[in-house]
């Protein structure tokens, strides 16, 4: 099958802007804003049935008529500030793929109508913040964007804003926090951003990839699209594959694509006779999946979509399939995670705040095989605090790995418990 | 001072937003680009452009990992030791590259070459393990390393320091 996203894959050279137009490029700009009303290509979008992929999978059409016609401007902010531990797959669009994808935050602009778009890469994808600024002022150049796009009164800018390290600026109220200036703590909601967001305005926020899928729907309609994937999960994705398998990479499959095809097919397995133990599709935000012998076939077999991975009791999210094999401890896993999630709390909820940094005294105490029994429950406790008190997700992230690895992997803390 | 040393810089940032506290990050990153931190007289500077306090400027460098307030080695080498990366061998390549450049991590080496320090996620779990350099207002990104590799590296930045005019103020 012929990548949709990741076509760099197929075509060499996709990030040269000639090549790019000999492929069919910016056809999917050009028609909608020459022949299709902003609302037709939301009408569009709605029937494809795209989802957000940066780990929600919100339906991206549904999000975009939120926003009200009575309020001036509106705005489209490129969520690129991707940094879920295990995810890569942002990168390796705007990297190879950069046309395509910006294709795509025109086409949301031009949805929307908004004559101004930000783009907001992670600080530490300096190189490729560059490189997109240098194909936008390649596309001004070719009247790909700027003012009276293609013979008509559309004006399309796009701009790009360099993060500088910090997880939770991938939270969509925290991002326009930060591109406004300010420390990135995410906004308590109502109003959303669709109503109250940059500046006071209302705003559309989707990721690098949701926006790449729109140049192939736009050219070749809502139907095309649903060719791939399930009903409900329409198209393709790609999903990050890290940790313990033979060949980690980035995977453009359809949504729906068993467990097994990724990680064996794909991935090449297990490396060093290892026996697959964890799987965490959701990058450090998951609640981890136990495998073994009474249910390998069953977790195998299950599609990669928005509504099967849940019933493994985890998420499918931003698709950031990381694997862990039988030479890694749980109780160590979790350390990581929160060391992670203790690091980039942004502070303002205290539950949070105060309870990452209590999880992780919790956890190093733990693996350090220091703990005794009650401190295990402690820690399930402390979680249990944390959850559903925060304004933001990142709270509830931060408990998915610990409580369903106490849940899930009790013999990882008798362990750890039993020596003291 | 950034307004004269960076004057079109400046002005290019402030023709990008329509308002002009947006501006704080660029200008940090410009503040920070010839000695890799950010003085606390930029941070005065940058809060009168901007109609700011400096204490929320300073709330601002202090927030984001990515920006400096106090001096460290020309090189700023951030290893990442997330779970994905860990899994692959991490946190045993950030100890071998303590024992080998004879720091700890947040420690400089004696020549104030490079800083060592441990980072989370960079986005390239796949490569693991693998490190970035922050040098001034740049990074770049170096994967799939190994500990030989990553001294070479050293050597070859160590020279180019050395070899340049700047070396001094290295």
């Amino acid at each position: 099958m012929a990548y949709l996203l990741l076509r760099h894959r197929d075509i060499p050279g996709l990030e040269n802007i000639e090549i790019y137009k000999q492929n069919g490029g910016f056809r999917a700009l050009e028609k909608a804003v020459t022949t299709l009303q902003p609302k037709q290509v939301v009408e569009e979008v709605k029937a494809s049935g795209l989802r957000g992929r940066g780990g929600a999978g919100f339906p991206t059409g549904v999000k975009w008529s939120f926003l009200p016609d009575t309020i001036w401007p509106h705005y489209v902010v490129c969520n690129a500030d991707e940094s879920e531990p295990g995810t890569f797959k942002d990168r390796e669009i705007m990297e190879g793929n950069p046309y395509q994808f910006l294709e795509g935050v025109a086409l949301a602009c031009y949805a929307v109508g908004a004559a101004e778009g930000y783009i907001y890469i992670r600080g530490e994808y300096y190189p490729i913040a560059k490189q997109i600024e240098a194909c936008i002022a390649e596309m001004e150049k070719q009247g790909y964007l700027g003012d009276s796009l293609f013979g008509t009164q559309t004006s399309i800018r796009l701009k790009v804003h360099l993060g500088a390290g910090a997880y939770i600026c991938g939270e969509e109220t925290a991002l326009l926090e930060s591109l406004e200036g300010k420390r990135g703590q995410p906004r308590l909601r109502p109003p959303f951003p669709a109503v109250v967001g940059l500046y006071g305005k209302p705003t559309v926020i989707n990721n690098v990839e949701t926006l790449t899928n729109l140049p192939f729907i736009v050219e070749h309609g809502a139907a095309a699209f649903r060719e791939f994937g399930t009903e409900k999960s329409p198209g393709v994705k790609i999903f990050s594959l890290s940790g313990n398998v033979e060949r980690p990479g980035n995977y453009e499959l359809p949504l729906g694509t068993p467990f097994r095809e990724l990680i064996f097919t794909h991935g090449g397995g297990i490396p060093n006779g290892r026996k697959l133990r964890a799987i965490m599709p959701a990058g450090a935000s998951s609640s981890i999946i136990r495998v073994d012998d009474s249910n390998f076939d069953r977790v195998m077999d299950t599609p990669m979509d928005y509504e099967s991975v849940p019933s493994l009791g985890s998420m499918l999210g931003s698709a950031s399939v990381i694997v862990i094999d039988d030479a890694h401890p749980i109780d160590w896993v979790i350390k990581k995670t929160i060391d992670f999630f203790q690091h980039e709390s942004c502070g303002k909820c205290t539950p949070c705040r105060d309870g990452n940094y209590w999880m992780k005294h919790l956890t190093t105490r733990i693996h350090a095989g220091k703990a005794i029994a009650a401190d295990v429950k402690l820690l399930d406790n402390v979680a249990a605090q944390v959850y559903g008190k925060c304004l933001c997700a990142l709270g509830d992230f931060s408990t998915m790995a610990v409580r369903s690895a106490i849940e899930r992997f009790p013999e990882d803390f008798e362990k750890v418990t039993g020596n003291s | 001072m950034l307004t004269e040393k960076y004057p079109s810089e400046i002005q290019a940032i402030f023709a990008k937003y329509p308002v002009k506290r947006s501006a704080v990050m660029p200008l940090l990153y410009l503040a920070q680009r010839e000695e890799g931190y950010i003085t606390k007289e930029n941070m005065q500077e940058i809060a009168n452009l901007l109609d700011l306090d400096v204490t929320e400027v300073a709330g601002i460098v202090g927030f984001y990992t990515m920006f400096h307030d106090e001096k460290a080695g020309k090189y700023r080498m951030q290893v990442c030791t997330d779970l994905p990366c860990a899994l692959r061998g991490a946190d045993a390549f950030l100890e071998a590259l303590c024992d080998n450049l004879g720091i700890r991590v947040g420690e400089t080496t004696p020549d104030g070459l490079i800083t060592l320090e441990e980072v989370k996620c960079l986005g390239g779990c796949h490569r693991a393990p693998l490190f970035q350099i922050q040098e001034g207002d740049m990074v770049a990104f170096h994967e799939n390393m190994t500990v030989e590799k990553t001294m070479e590296l050293v050597e070859a930045l160590r020279k180019s320091v050395n070899s340049s005019p700047r070396a001094a103020t290295a």
